[in-house]
C-alpha cells in the first residue's frame, strides 16, 4: 500500500493541490478586480505561446515554455485593450476576440507543426494527464529521504512548486498595494503605485500558474481553479485576508477529493476504470461553489 | 483547389457543409449583434462549453438503450438540455448571489466542461475509445462525414436563419430600445429569452461544424468586427451577418481542401481575417484612422493653446507647443512671436473672447454645445449672429 | 525664454500647493478640459464649479496623473507630483469605488497609513489608534468594525475622508464629497475640513451645490472646460460670472440668493 501510494497517487496529489492553490490564489484579485475572465482567457492563449515556443525553440524545456506563454498572455492583454480602446468596445467582448483566435491560431499551428515523439496535442492541452506523473523511483514512504530516489521525481512537481512558492511571495510582498488597487484605483494611482504594471504582474503571473499546471491539468480545466474557489469563498466570508486562505483551502480540498474520486470512484461503484482527474477535480470544485452559493453565509449582496 | 470548393466542386457533401456553415455564420453574426449590444457576449462561452456533459450523457444514454450513440440529432438533444442547465446557472450565480455575471460564466464554463471531460473518460472506460467521434466536437470535423449528418446541418442551419430574421424586429426593439419595449407592451424578459433560445440553436447548430470550444467566436468576432464600420445598430446587424456569413463559407471551403485540419479554428481564422481588415482600416474608428486623427487633434490642440499664449504674453512651458509654433513661423527660436505670429494669436484670442459670449449665453445655448476649444466660431454662427457677438465684446483688443 | 512671467504666475503661485499650467485633457475628439489654469492658495478652501460634463473631476485626475492629458503641467508645492505625493490626500468619488468590496471600515482608513507603512511593515497598535482616531474624527468610531458594504451613502464618504485624514497630507484634493450624503454628514465633513484648514492644511473640492458655496469655501474656480474665473468667493461668485460658466443650463431658479450680484 505505501509503496503503490508514494509512487502512483503521491506526485499527481501534491502536484494537483499545488496547482489549485497557484490558480486560485491569484484568481482572487481577478475576482474582485471583476477580470474573472481574463483566467479563461489566459487559460486559452497559453496553447499557442506553447506551441510557438516550441517552434522557436524546437524543444519543450520549462523555461521556453514559461517565456512563450507569459509572452501570449501579455500580447493577449495589449491586443485586448487596443480592441477596447479603439473600437470602444466592452471589454467581454474585445476578450471573446483575442482568446478565440489566438486558440485557434495555436490549435492550426499545432496540427501544422512536427509535433512528433513529443506529447503535445491539443486534447493533452485540454484534459492534461495527471494520472501519468509517476514516480517510478518510489520504493516506498522511505523514498521521500533518499536524494537518488528523489532526483527521479516528475520533473513537474518541482516546477509546480517553484511556480507556487513564486505566486505566494508575490502576492504576501504586494498584497498591500494588490488590495488598495483592486479596491480603489484611482485612490491607488494617487498614492504613485503604477496599477497597470502590477495588473500586467498579476496577469503574468497567472500565465505562469496556466502554464506550469498546463501539462498536469491541461489548461480549461486551470479556469475552474481561477474562479471557483475564489468565488465560492467570497460567498463564505467578508473578509479579504480569510477569503483569499479560504480559497486556497477550498482549491487543495477539490485537488484531493477530486484525485481521489477520479481514481476510485468507478472502482466504489465495482467497475475497474478510472476517469479524469483534471475534470473530476473542476467537477469537485463546481459542486463546492454550488453549495456556497446555496447557503454561503455572504452569498446575497448587502444593497 | 479553393475555387474549386468555393464553386461547390467537391462533392455533395462539402457543398452541404459550406452551405450550411455559411448559413450559421449568418444566423450568428446576427444573434451575436444582439448579444454584443446587450453586453453580455461572453454568456455563449458558458452556453457552449456547457454542451459537452450533454453530449456525453446523451451518447450513454443512446448507447444504454441499444441504439447508435452517434447519432447527431439525439447528440445535439442532449446538449441543447445541458447548455440550457448551464444559462439556467449563469442567470442563478449572477443574479441570486453576489457573484458578477462573468464570474458565473467562467464557472459554469469550467466545470460543466470539466464534468464533460469526466464522462467522455467514463465513455472511454467503457470501451467506446475514440470510435465514440465525440472528440469531433470539441474542435468541429467535417471531413468524413455522413450525408444524413450533411443534410440536417444544412437544414438546420437554414432553420436557425429563417427563425433570427422573423425574430429581427422584436429583438432589435429590445436591444435598442427596452423603454419602447415596455412601452408597447414587450415583456423585456421574453425577448431576452427569445435571444438565449436563437444563441442555443447557432451553438447547438454549430457543434460539428465549428466546434464548442470556438462556436462563441462566431457569435463575438462579427459584430465587434462590425462595429468598426458603422455606428448605426442596424447597419452593425447587416454587417455582422455578412461578416459572419462570409467567414463561415470560406472557413468550410479551406477546410474541405484540407481535411485533416480540424474545421473550427479555420473558420475562427477567416473570421479574424475580416475583423482585422476592419480594424486597421475602417474609415471612421479604425487604428489607422484613429491614430491620424488623434495626432492632428494633439497638434491642434498645442497650436491653439500655443497662439492663445503668444496673445496674452504667457510663456510656452511645452516644447511641442513650441516646436509647432515656430514650424508654422508663428515664432522664433525663444518664442518671440513672428508678426504672422501676432496676428493668428490676436484672431485666435479674439475667437476665444467670442466664444466666451456665446457660451454664457442661453440663448446661443446650441452653439455652445459645439464648443471644443478648437472650432473657430465662424463655423458656427452665421454672419449676422457673429456681428452681434462682435457687437457686444466690442473691438478686438490692441486690433489696427 | 525672453518672455516675462506675467499676471497670473506669479512668485507666490509657483510655491503654490497646485498649480496647473495650460492643462488640455480629451477622451476622444473632444477636450474634457481645455487650457486650464489654476493656482491654490495655501491654507484655504477652494471649491471648483461647474456644469455637469465640464470636466471638473477630469481636471483633479489629470493633476494627479490619474487620467493622462493631452497637454499641460502639475506642480505640488513648487515641485513635480511624483516628489511629494506623501503630502497629499485624494478622495475619489464614492460611486468610483466597489462597495461590495470584502473589506473593514477600519481596514479602509489603515489603507491611508500604507505609504507609511511600507509593503511589509507591520501595523502596530498605534497605527490602529491613529486610523481610530480618524474615525472618531469624522464620527464613525463605533462603524470601525462594519462591512463596508452596510455604510449608508454619507458612512462611506466619511470612511473615505478618514483615510485621507490618515495621510496625514498637506493639501486634499476631494472629488464630489457632498454628492448624495445626508445633513448630518454634510456637517461633519464641513466641520473636518475647515479643521483642517485652520491647522494650515490646504484644501481643494469638486462641489455642486451653488447654494452652500459661500458658506463652505474661501476661493471658487468655475469651469465649463474652459477656466472661466477663479479667485475668492466674494469676488468670483457672481451672477453674470456663473451665467457665463453655466450658459442655458443654469435656470433662475438654482440661482443660489448667496450669489454677488
Amino acid at each position: 500500500m505505501g509503496f503503490e501510494f508514494v509512487s502512483l497517487s503521491l506526485p499527481p496529489l501534491v502536484i494537483g493541490v499545488c496547482v489549485a492553490i497557484a490558480c486560485a490564489v491569484p484568481g482572487n484579485f481577478l475576482l474582485l478586480r471583476r477580470q474573472a475572465l481574463i483566467g479563461d482567457a489566459i487559460s486559452h492563449v497559453v496553447l499557442p505561446g506553447i506551441v510557438l515556443a516550441f517552434v522557436v525553440a524546437g524543444s519543450l524545456s520549462s523555461v521556453a515554455m514559461m517565456i512563450g506563454a507569459a509572452v501570449a498572455a501579455v500580447f493577449s492583454m495589449v491586443a485586448i485593450e487596443l480592441i477596447r480602446r479603439f473600437g470602444r468596445i466592452e471589454p467581454g467582448a474585445a476578450m471573446g476576440v483575442v482568446f478565440t483566435t489566438m486558440f485557434a491560431a495555436g490549435v492550426l499551428l499545432l496540427e501544422q507543426s512536427d509535433t512528433d515523439g513529443v506529447h503535445l496535442d491539443v486534447e493533452h492541452a485540454l484534459f492534461g494527464n495527471l494520472e501519468g506523473l509517476i514516480w517510478f523511483d518510489a520504493l516506498g514512504w522511505a523514498s521521500l529521504l533518499d536524494p537518488v530516489a528523489l532526483a527521479g521525481l516528475p520533473v513537474e512537481l518541482p516546477r509546480m512548486f517553484a511556480v507556487l512558492v513564486i505566486i505566494v511571495v508575490f502576492t504576501v510582498v504586494y498584497w498591500r498595494p494588490l488590495a488598495v488597487m483592486s479596491f480603489d484605483e484611482g485612490f491607488a494611482q494617487a498614492l504613485g503605485l503604477r496599477t497597470q504594471a502590477l495588473g500586467m504582474m498579476l496577469v503574468i503571473l497567472s500565465a505562469l500558474a496556466a502554464v506550469a499546471a498546463f501539462d498536469a491539468v491541461g489548461s480549461i480545466i486551470v479556469i475552474a481553479m481561477f474562479i471557483c474557489p475564489p468565488a465560492a469563498a467570497r460567498l463564505l466570508t467578508n473578509q479579504l485576508g480569510r477569503q483569499v486562505w479560504l480559497s486556497a483551502l477550498l482549491a487543495a480540498i477539490s485537488a484531493i477529493i477530486g484525485y481521489v474520486l477520479a481514481g476510485y470512484g468507478l472502482g466504489w461503484l465495482g467497475y475497474g476504470a478510472s476517469v479524469s482527474a483534471a475534470g473530476m477535480i473542476a467537477t469537485v470544485s463546481g459542486v463546492i461553489l454550488a453549495i456556497a452559493a446555496v447557503c454561503g453565509p455572504h452569498r446575497r449582496r448587502v444593497s | 483547389m479553393l475555387l474549386d470548393a468555393l464553386l461547390f466542386q467537391l462533392g455533395y457533401n462539402a457543398a452541404l457543409v459550406m452551405i450550411g456553415a455559411g448559413l450559421l455564420g449568418l444566423a450568428a453574426g446576427m444573434a451575436g449583434t444582439f448579444l454584443f449590444l446587450r453586453k453580455r457576449a461572453l454568456v455563449s462561452d458558458a452556453i457552449s462549453h456547457a454542451t459537452l456533459p450533454g453530449i456525453a450523457v446523451a451518447f450513454i444514454v443512446m448507447e444504454a438503450f441499444g441504439g447508435d450513440g452517434r447519432s447527431l440529432a439525439g447528440l445535439l438533444i442532449g446538449a441543447i438540455c445541458a447548455s440550457a442547465l448551464g444559462l439556467a446557472a449563469v442567470t442563478y450565480l449572477g443574479n441570486r448571489t453576489r457573484l458578477s455575471e462573468d464570474a458565473a460564466i467562467g464557472a459554469v464554463l469550467s466545470v460543466f466542461f470539466g464534468f464533460g471531460i469526466v464522462l467522455l473518460t467514463v465513455i472511454q472506460a467503457f470501451g467506446y475509445g475514440r470510435q465514440s467521434g465525440l472528440e469531433g466536437f470539441l474542435l468541429g470535423s467535417t471531413a468524413g462525414m455522413l450525408r444524413s449528418d450533411a443534410t440536417l446541418i444544412a437544414v438546420s442551419a437554414a432553420l436557425t436563419c429563417a427563425i433570427v430574421l422573423l425574430m429581427r424586429r422584436p429583438l432589435t426593439v429590445a436591444a435598442f430600445d427596452p423603454g419602447f419595449a415596455r412601452v408597447s407592451g414587450q415583456r423585456p424578459d421574453w425577448a431576452e429569452a427569445v435571444l438565449m433560445a436563437v444563441v442555443l440553436a447557432v451553438t447547438v447548430v454549430g457543434l460539428k461544424v465549428v466546434g464548442l470550444i470556438l462556436i462563441v467566436a462566431l457569435l463575438i468576432i462579427p459584430p465587434v468586427a462590425a462595429r468598426f464600420w458603422s455606428d448605426q445598430s442596424t447597419h452593425v446587424l447587416w454587417i455582422s451577418s455578412i461578416i459572419g456569413g462570409l467567414a463561415g463559407y470560406f472557413g468550410a471551403a479551406l477546410s474541405a481542401i484540407a481535411p485533416d485540419l480540424p474545421t473550427g479554428p479555420i473558420i475562427v481564422l477567416c473570421a479574424f481575417g475580416l475583423f482585422l481588415v476592419s480594424f486597421l482600416f475602417a474609415p471612421e474608428r479604425g487604428v489607422l484612422a484613429s491614430v491620424l486623427r488623434h495626432f492632428r487633434f494633439r497638434r491642434d490642440v498645442h497650436m491653439r493653446q500655443g497662439l492663445l499664449a503668444l496673445a496674452q504674453g504667457h510663456p510656452i512651458f511645452e516644447d511641442l507647443t513650441l516646436k509647432l509654433l515656430i514650424r508654422a513661423g508663428f515664432a522664433s527660436a525663444d518664442g518671440v512671436p513672428t508678426d504672422t505670429g501676432r496676428a493668428r494669436a490676436a484672431k485666435a484670442l479674439r475667437d476665444e473672447a467670442r466664444w466666451r459670449e456665446v457660451r454664457g449665453d442661453p440663448a446661443f445655448e446650441r452653439a455652445a454645445a459645439r464648443y471644443d476649444g478648437l472650432t473657430d466660431l465662424s463655423d458656427v454662427l452665421t454672419e449676422d449672429q457673429l456681428r452681434e457677438v462682435d457687437a457686444r465684446i466690442g473691438p478686438p483688443v490692441g486690433a489696427a | 525664454m525672453t518672455l516675462e512671467l506675467v499676471g497670473h504666475s506669479s512668485e507666490q503661485d509657483r510655491a503654490a500647493p497646485l498649480l496647473i499650467r495650460g492643462m488640455t485633457v480629451s477622451y476622444g475628439e473632444k477636450p474634457a478640459v481645455f487650457s486650464a489654469d489654476m493656482a491654490l492658495r495655501a491654507g484655504e478652501m477652494t471649491a471648483i464649479i461647474g456644469p455637469n460634463g465640464a470636466g471638473k473631476s477630469t481636471l483633479l485626475k489629470a493633476a494627479l496623473g490619474i487620467v493622462t492629458p493631452l497637454a499641460g503641467q502639475a506642480q505640488f508645492f513648487g515641485q513635480t507630483l511624483d516628489a511629494v505625493r506623501g503630502r497629499l490626500a485624494y478622495v475619489p468619488q464614492r460611486a468610483s469605488v466597489d462597495w461590495d468590496f470584502p473589506t473593514r471600515v477600519i481596514d479602509v482608513v489603515l489603507m491611508g497609513l500604507y505609504p507609511r507603512l511600507g509593503l511589509l511593515g507591520r501595523i502596530r497598535g498605534n497605527h490602529r489608534d491613529e486610523a481610530m482616531g480618524c474615525l472618531e474624527r469624522v464620527g464613525m468610531e463605533a462603524f470601525a468594525k462594519r462591512q463596508i458594504g452596510q455604510l449608508s451613502g454619507g458612512q462611506q464618504q466619511r470612511v473615505f475622508l478618514a483615510r485621507a485624514l490618515a495621510q496625514k497630507a498637506d493639501l486634499y484634493l476631494l472629488d464630489e464629497p457632498f454628492a448624495g450624503v445626508d445633513a448630518a454628514t454634510e456637517k461633519a465633513i464641513i466641520t473636518v475640513l475647515k479643521s483642517l484648514t485652520e491647522a494650515g492644511k490646504t484644501v481643494v473640492a469638486v462641489h455642486h451645490d451653488l447654494a452652500t458655496v459661500v458658506d463652505y469655501f474661501d476661493n471658487v474656480l468655475l469651469l465649463a472646460t474652459q477656466v472661466i474665473a477663479q479667485g475668492p468667493v466674494e469676488e468670483v461668485f457672481t451672477k453674470a460670472l456663473l451665467e457665463k460658466t453655466y450658459g442655458g443650463r443654469l435656470s433662475q431658479a438654482v440661482m443660489p440668493e448667496s450669489a454677488v450680484s
